[in-house]
């Protein structure tokens, strides 16, 4: 067995995994997602070799890192939209396609359906969760009004405005109540006005629903004033530079990235990064 | 009175208008044999006899019906095949060489071999021009289905979308523009080869077979007409393809 470097990467490998929902021995409590020995090549040059970690249930956790380093390449993997070489990524045990995910891509362009209304479009993963219509319509009218929606979701995507669109988008990735929510980059294409504003709805949503989140970002005071927990990578073959926690009441707004303790998360998150980018 | 925004509108004319005004003054000059150029005028009056008294509604109506046919044939055989040869990248590799050489062979090639198989009469004439078709909206239809973006199927697939639901809720819908262009490359291929075929392969009716015998007994006012109606057939064709994909295909280019 492999000696693990890094102080939180600990647990058996995979294979012992006696039966789903068993959790690891060592684990930290309260662990979701546990990833071992997650390998990944491109080309021939490796991204992931032997990667491990363990996500925390129920926090916003950001990843960030330098250029090229597979933070979307991690957060494909572990939603299983991408295939790795060898590893296993359980969430509470479960594989990917037996757990309920939702999945925001940055380009909302090319992730909803155009040729449905946006209301359709936030309903469309419904149907795969074996709900009763009762239910299923109780979860949407739930999830609109918690999003307190103020544009008309019977337009069509391509009648809205890309913030609008992402909205969209966040909804249909939350309307299933998923287990883990994945944010690649979700706000970059946006201007900053309905970047400030989707925070504050996800922001608002997520608390409430205590989602288990993994964020991917390259806006720094992004990460970090979204996050309980910043996940830093190193260059390639990329490992865990540090973990930060940032536990900032909610909801943090604008506001929040002025005060002193933000500023120290941030500032000893680009310590450490600019640490991984000149290695 | 007409503004200049109406006028804007009708720019689109002033180029019908030159032409006939060329015609016209071509007619005028002699310098073309009036026999073989007859004037607009004795052209509409054989316009409006062949509709009147005359065959050409119903020559009309027959190459309508004809290249309704083949399109209808095509569109059966090949959508589901273009789907089955795009969603599959082994099986479009291996079949792509013998599938291209067909749709470079030019469709009027066929003509003989089809005559040997479904001999003289309609069969023939539809059959050659469903191939033409059906050629081009497969391979339109797989271009449509490969070239679909990933990131859809990956959004569907992540929300748990079995495969087929993938390929029918999302490739389907986002190859729809590219299907749209082969129907309407494919519709406008079956109007050639039908009217090819109503020319040279013993039809007694049809656009085609109008031009050619009006040639024949030298008389060009109705040759032209002819010539004019399938004009007039082949652009409202598209033009009904066009509506039909912008009410159908309402999100494209947006």
């Amino acid at each position: 067995m492999k000696i693990m470097p890094d102080h939180y990467s600990m647990g058996p490998p995979a294979s012992e995994v006696k039966a789903p929902g068993t959790a690891w021995p060592h684990l930290p409590k309260g662990t979701h997602i546990t990833i071992r020995g997650l390998t990944k090549t491109f080309d021939g040059a490796p991204v992931y070799d032997n990667f491990d970690l363990n996500i925390p249930k129920g926090k916003i956790v950001s990843i960030f890192g330098p250029n090229g380093c597979g933070k979307s390449t991690l957060i494909n993997m572990i939603s299983g939209i991408l295939p790795y070489d060898s590893g296993q990524i359980l969430f509470d045990g479960k594989e990917a396609r037996e757990t309920t995910l939702g999945y925001v891509f940055q380009n909302y362009r090319e992730a909803i359906f155009p040729w449905m209304r946006a209301i359709d479009n936030i309903r469309y993963p419904l149907q795969y969760l074996r709900l009763s219509k009762g239910e299923a319509q109780a979860r949407l009218d739930r999830l609109v009004e918690s999003f307190e929606v103020q544009f008309d979701l019977n337009l069509y995507p391509y009648q809205l405005s890309g913030g609008q669109q992402q909205l969209v988008s966040i909804m249909r990735a939350l309307v299933v109540e998923p287990e883990v929510l994945f944010l690649d980059e979700p706000f970059s294409a946006l201007d900053y006005e309905m970047v400030m504003f989707l925070r504050g709805r996800l922001q608002k949503v997520l608390t409430e629903r205590q989602v288990t989140t993994l964020l991917v970002s390259h806006d720094l005071d992004e990460a970090v004033l979204l996050a309980d927990e910043v996940l830093l990578l190193t260059k390639r073959p990329t490992s865990v530079a540090e973990r930060l926690m940032f536990d900032a009441p909610r909801p943090r707004t604008a506001d929040t990235s002025v005060q002193p303790q933000f500023i120290q998360v941030k500032s000893r998150a680009l310590e450490i990064f600019q640490r991984e980018v000149r290695r | 009175m007409i503004t200049v925004a109406s006028f804007g509108r009708l720019r689109p004319l002033i180029g019908v208008v030159a032409l006939i005004v060329l015609w016209m003054l071509i007619h005028a000059t002699r310098a073309v044999d009036p026999v073989l150029l007859p004037s607009p005028a004795e052209t509409w009056n054989a316009l409006i006899i062949g509709l009147t008294e005359g065959t050409l509604g119903a020559d009309f109506a027959k190459t309508v019906v004809r290249t309704l046919w083949s399109f209808g044939i095509a569109v059966v055989i090949a959508v589901p095949l273009g789907v089955v040869l795009g969603a599959s990248q082994k099986f479009y590799e291996s079949i792509e060489f013998a599938i291209d050489f067909f749709r470079s062979t030019p469709a009027s090639a066929m003509f003989p071999l089809f005559l040997v198989i479904f001999g003289v009469g309609e069969a023939t004439k539809i059959a050659v021009a469903a191939f033409g078709a059906a050629l081009v909206i497969m391979f339109n239809v797989a271009y449509g289905v490969m070239g679909a973006r990933k990131q859809r199927q990956l959004a569907a697939r992540v929300m748990g979308a079995p495969r087929w639901r993938v390929l029918t809720d999302v490739t389907l819908l986002e190859s729809m523009p590219q299907v749209f262009v082969g129907m309407r490359s494919g519709v406008s291929l079956a109007l050639v080869i039908i009217i090819v075929a109503e020319m040279f392969i013993g039809s007694t009716d049809g656009l085609g077979q109008r031009v050619m015998n009006a040639q024949m007994i030298f008389d060009m006012p109705d040759m032209y007409v002819a010539i004019i109606a399938s004009g007039a057939l082949g652009y409202a064709m598209n033009l009904l393809f066009i509506i039909t994909e912008k009410r159908f295909v309402h999100w494209g280019g947006k």
